[in-house]
């Protein structure tokens, strides 16, 4: 583990430092609600709650303290061979006859019901995955509602999509989703794919099922009819069941670069539509210019919203050289007052890192960034004791070539590098086989507007970082992957065009 | 005394200039009735990366024009083709078109080609969209050029196919390398000619000639290809996927086992130009 | 201390200071009205906040009596619970003396606006004499209120002056400088506008916000800026200054939103009533009704704790 630096006290710092000390300390504010979870979850398929074939499970733990929560039904290749008939025949038989206007109806009611169920469903998406209660309470799960109600309307509108064109949904869809927004990445893969017509497989992360499953529930409460929604929890070789099945015509797959190649190897000889939303490495640059709180304030939400675990994060941080200094200072205060600990404490900045695996990952990648000769600034915050807990962390004089400015990490950790022009910061953004977000700071208009156009990236927060919407279309450029989600643009990846 | 008739040498066009391959070898080609006409540059995977090159070159500056001027520039590419449209037929009768057929090909594909200048200036308007965010915040999506193209051309149609494959990506600043019909590559030699008359760039448009099988591997792995767009049959398109995945190159592949109609007048449009663009979303505060 | 020199375009001053994005920082302060505080933490922040508030009344029908009950209140804002007095009471100029019969010789201060409030549209002289009578008077603190025409017309250095003139016309008193930051308009010039002021005063001088004679009043927002722009100061300088939010904040929840502003943003040595006040009339009833109520475990009907409440 990287050294921590002491504790924030007055002593220790020279004068004309700012003390965020103990005077007032928040008391734990913790969640109490019950989220209504079951010890055991089985899958979902046509409609029903059943255990798998097989009748195996695997256990899911609290990353915060690493206790067991409940059993997941493992899905083997005939239950997810169940589950794909399901969405056929439902598709066949039902759903593609279910009018525009009604699918839409279902849509808002499954919406509604989100909402209806939004505490327990916040809660459970926390003590599953380990983010703070305040961001699945404030963004995962009211995000995921909206982007039901989004869809909704456009189910009966598809029409204005490609005026002229014949569109019909291609039928099956498999899904595989990551970990990291386990709630609101299902709600962007089965919002679109039900509004504009096809029924769906979706595999949850291994280590996320849970809301996916109780979704299942919000299905069943919805009156949706069976078989258009279909869940099927398990690992790596669920999901390529899913994928390689030969009944879903289009994949829609969230994830890492990695498993996103293996993907498209896997379906190179079949005819199967695909959209992949995969890794990122992004730039936030931020110009003398630039109001310096908010570009700090962006900084901090690029990196440490979620743990880091968000495949947009603001992970290297351009900063230009005149200002590099007073940025970091800036950036150290801020972070002096950023909370990590209990995810369901809702005074929680920073959760749980989401699996024990994963802080492997990042602790290497840490030391790694050590090794290299990178400068580490850690926040002198206390850490649980059980758990996985990993400090905010932010490296200075890091290069291009270091391993932590180049691969993705996915944790709470920050590389900051410096240029000179606007040229440098574009070429230094661009260095890298990811595109999928960046950032820019400056007041000057005219220079939001040329950074943006030379960004390769296909989100570019200009004054503003990780700003998601139903209306707005996410995803990436090169090697983050193809296809959209949200806005009108993400509805045709799930249409075919004749 | 009959005067010694000057034969043609067909090159293939490549950033601007015109090209032998590098490999030195042709493939000798012949009317339908068996009667040679002339070699054929067979290129390698070397003339291909030497056509990524020059469209690598080529690319900004083309995506960079208004596009008020990437609409005049096809549209002159139009009158150029048009100009000469009669050795465009003849090249499709020797090939073995009927002469109405091939009469048709050729008017079709300039009136294709007028159809994507028209396009230049408003498949922006068409495909891009402001969002309406819940937050304080514009927001809006342009569409960017990919890059740049791969474009592996089918043996029917050939030049109408050609050019139904290569205008959508032009469209919109993207560059193309492109490989002939294989049986019929002399349109594509003309094509070149008439490209270089015109006011397009050099290296915005890269033909090639050659054997599919030699060349496929390479516009299947070559990482600066972004996207490929072609007829291929079901071995060639696996291949090309394979290659695809190592880069997440973005693949637009139709079935050379089917037939297409390429004079439909579903085979151009905003769609064609949808699948070869990026979309980029931008975000700003609204505040004072 | 001399004044800096004084840039001629806010542009240039920008340049120095810094821009603040109006959508960001909102976002910022946003976050924290997401701080939930609970048993000792609650307690604490409420007792705190009661003792930085400025107990103000500042109404043409003010009267001796209506001082005299504000000064008790000041004192002992409650007969239960052991609550701590305020920090001072808030009064017009004529209203000093009074006050200083209940007040004077007690930790609770005696501040008064001054400076032709709350327009302050008045000769410099007359607002000098202003405040050297309330000073005479007896106010330990003078609120005093900008030449907003002077900023906005680009006159920083007239501004500056102004201050400093009144700086000195305080002597021993301390001086909170209202920016009036409605009229202000943006958070951009409430951001220079503080640096302007906090250039020309002493250690331990306020900045304001408000008079609460406009329409709009403290904000998290342009609390936040405020704040920044004294950590900036401080940072830079070595110059504390102290801050006070006022009008509009009637919520013990209010107030503990601010509090946690100043906690996160200015740390520990900012949440004393040297550092930081509010300026409130209606907040101090609430933060009393809170604390009973965490006292005594039992939400509290308002009648016990104001005597302005309608009785509904």
């Amino acid at each position: 583990m990287p050294k921590t630096p002491s504790k924030t006290t007055a002593k220790t710092h020279p004068a004309r430092e700012l003390v965020f000390g103990d005077l007032w300390e928040y008391d734990p504010a913790p969640e109490t609600a019950d989220p209504k979870m079951k010890k055991k979850y089985d899958l979902f398929i046509n409609g029903e709650f059943v255990p798998a074939k097989s009748g195996k499970y695997f256990p899911t733990i609290n990353p915060a303290d690493e206790t067991k929560i409940a059993d997941i039904a493992l899905a083997g290749a005939n239950d997810v061979d169940a589950a794909c008939k399901a969405a056929q025949k439902a598709f066949t038989h039902v759903w593609s006859k279910t009018s525009g206007q009604e699918r839409g109806k279902y849509l808002y009611r499954i919406a509604r019901l989100l909402q209806d169920h939004a505490r327990e469903f916040a809660i459970a998406e926390t003590l599953d995955g380990g983010k703070p209660i305040k961001e699945s309470r404030d963004f995962d799960v009211p995000m995921a509602a909206a982007h039901f109600f989004y869809h909704a309307g456009w189910a009966d509108k598809l029409e204005f999509l490609a005026p002229g064109r014949k569109l019909s949904p291609h039928g099956v869809v498999g899904q595989v989703i990551p970990w990291n927004f386990p709630l609101l990445m299902l709600a962007w893969k089965i919002a679109p794919a039900l509004a504009t017509g096809n029924c769906v497989v979706l595999k949850p992360a291994e280590t996320t099922s849970i809301t996916a499953l109780k979704f299942g529930e919000i299905c069943q409460e919805a009156g949706l009819p069976k078989g258009v929604v279909n869940i099927v929890s398990g690992a790596g070789e669920t999901g390529a069941a899913v994928i390689n099945h030969p009944l879903t015509t289009k994949v829609a797959f969230t994830g890492s670069t990695e498993v996103g190649k293996l993907i498209m190897r896997s379906l190179a000889g079949t005819e199967k539509k695909m959209t992949m939303e995969l890794g990122g490495k992004a730039a936030n640059i931020v110009f003398d210019d630039a109001p310096l709180d908010q570009a700090v304030e962006g900084i901090v939400n690029g990196i440490f919203f979620n743990q880091g675990h968000v495949c947009c994060a603001g992970s290297r941080l351009l900063v230009q050289e005149s200002v590099a200094d007073e940025v970091l200072a800036k950036l150290k205060r801020r972070m002096a007052v950023l909370r990590v600990g209990d995810p369901m404490d809702k005074n929680t900045d920073i959760g749980a890192i989401n699996s024990r695996e994963q802080l492997e990952r990042i602790t290497a990648l840490v030391k790694s960034g050590v090794d290299e000769g990178a400068e580490l600034h850690q926040s002198a915050c206390k850490l649980p004791t059980k758990g996985f807990f990993f400090r905010p962390s932010v490296f200075a004089n890091v290069s291009m070539s270091h391993r932590i400015a180049r691969e993705e990490i996915f944790g709470p950790v920050l590389s900051i590098l410096t240029f000179r022009t606007p040229e440098e910061a574009v070429e230094k953004a661009n260095n890298t086989a990811y595109g999928l977000s960046a950032g820019v700071w400056t007041d000057k208009g005219s220079r939001i507007l040329k950074m943006s156009t030379l960004l390769k990236a296909g989100v570019v927060w200009a004054n503003t970082y990780n700003k998601f919407d139903p209306a707005s279309p996410f995803g990436g450029y090169k090697e983050s992957g193809f296809g959209r989600e949200g806005g009108k643009q993400g509805l045709l990846d799930y249409l075919k065009i004749s | 005394m009959t005067r010694i008739h000057i034969t043609k040498t067909p090159k293939c066009y490549v950033g601007g200039a015109f090209i032998r391959s590098e490999s030195g070898r042709v493939t000798e080609l012949r009317d339908s009735e068996g009667g040679f006409l002339a070699n054929i540059p067979q290129c390698t995977r070397k003339d291909l990366r030497n056509a990524v090159e020059a469209a690598a070159k080529a690319g900004p500056g083309w995506a960079k024009r208004s596009a008020f001027n990437r609409g005049q520039i096809l549209y002159r590419l139009a009158e150029m083709i048009e100009a000469r449209g009669n050795e465009l037929r003849d090249a499709l009768v020797m090939g073995g078109a009927k002469g109405g057929d091939a009469t048709r090909e050729v008017t079709t594909a300039i009136d294709r080609i007028v159809h994507y200048a028209g396009w230049t200036d408003k498949y922006e308007q068409v495909l891009g969209s402001v969002n309406p965010v819940a937050s304080a915040h514009f927001n809006f999506t342009v569409t960017e050029p990919v890059g740049i193209i791969g474009v592996i051309a089918p043996d029917a149609s050939p030049l109408l196919a050609l050019v139904s494959l290569i205008l959508p990506a032009i469209t919109s600043g993207n560059c193309v390398v492109a490989l002939a019909s294989t049986t019929q590559p002399y349109p594509s030699i003309l094509l070149g000619e008439m490209l270089a008359t015109s006011d397009l760039p050099g290296g915005v448009v890269n033909l090639l000639t050659g054997f599919r099988h030699e060349l496929i591997p390479t516009f299947a792995t070559h990482e600066h290809l972004r996207a490929l767009s072609g007829v291929v049959n079901a071995d060639d398109r696996k291949t090309l996927r394979l290659g695809a995945a190592e880069s997440v190159k973005r693949v637009h592949l139709l079935k050379a086992e089917e037939t297409i109609d390429w004079f439909a007048d579903g085979r151009q449009g905003v769609e064609e130009i949808r699948a070869l663009v990026e979309f980029k979303t931008t975000w700003h505060p609204v505040g004072a | 201390m001399p004044a800096p020199q004084t840039p001629i375009s806010l542009r240039r001053l920008f340049d120095e200071i810094g821009t603040v994005d109006q959508v960001g920082i909102e976002e910022r302060v946003a976050k924290h009205t997401t701080r939930s505080l609970k048993k000792k933490s609650k307690v604490f922040g409420l007792r705190l906040a009661v003792t930085m508030v400025d107990l103000t009344t500042l109404e043409g029908k003010d009267t001796p009596g209506k001082v005299a009950s504000l000064c008790q209140k000041a004192l002992c804002p409650h007969d239960e619970g052991d609550i701590p007095p305020t920090a001072a009471v808030c009064v017009y100029p004529s209203m000093v003396r009074h006050a200083r019969k209940h007040v004077g010789g007690t930790q609770v201060k005696i501040a008064s606006v001054a400076t032709a409030f709350p327009s302050g549209q008045a000769p410099l002289k007359t607002r000098l004499a202003e405040v050297r009578a309330a000073v005479a008077d007896g106010a330990d603190e003078i609120d005093m209120v900008i030449n907003r025409g002077a900023f906005l017309s680009g006159e920083f250095g007239l501004m500056q002056d102004e201050i400093a003139a009144v700086v000195e016309a305080c002597g021993k008193a301390t001086l909170k400088v209202i920016l009036e930051v409605s009229e202000l308009e943006t958070y951009d010039n409430i951001r220079a506008a503080s640096f302007l002021a906090m250039r020309v005063i002493r250690p331990g001088d306020f900045i304001k916000t408000s008079t609460g004679k406009t329409n709009s009043n403290a904000t998290l927002g342009n609390n936040q800026v405020m704040l920044e722009a004294i950590r900036d100061h401080y940072l830079a300088t070595g110059v504390p200054i102290a801050m006070k939010p006022a009008g509009g904040i009637r919520t013990a929840k209010q107030a503990l939103h601010f509090l946690i502003a100043v906690k996160e943003t200015l740390g520990d040595e900012w949440l004393n009533n040297r550092r930081y006040r509010f300026g409130a009339s209606a907040l101090l009833n609430d933060l009393v009704r809170q604390l009973e109520k965490e006292r005594t475990g039992a939400y509290q009907a308002p009648w016990n704790f104001s005597e302005a409440t309608e009785g509904y």
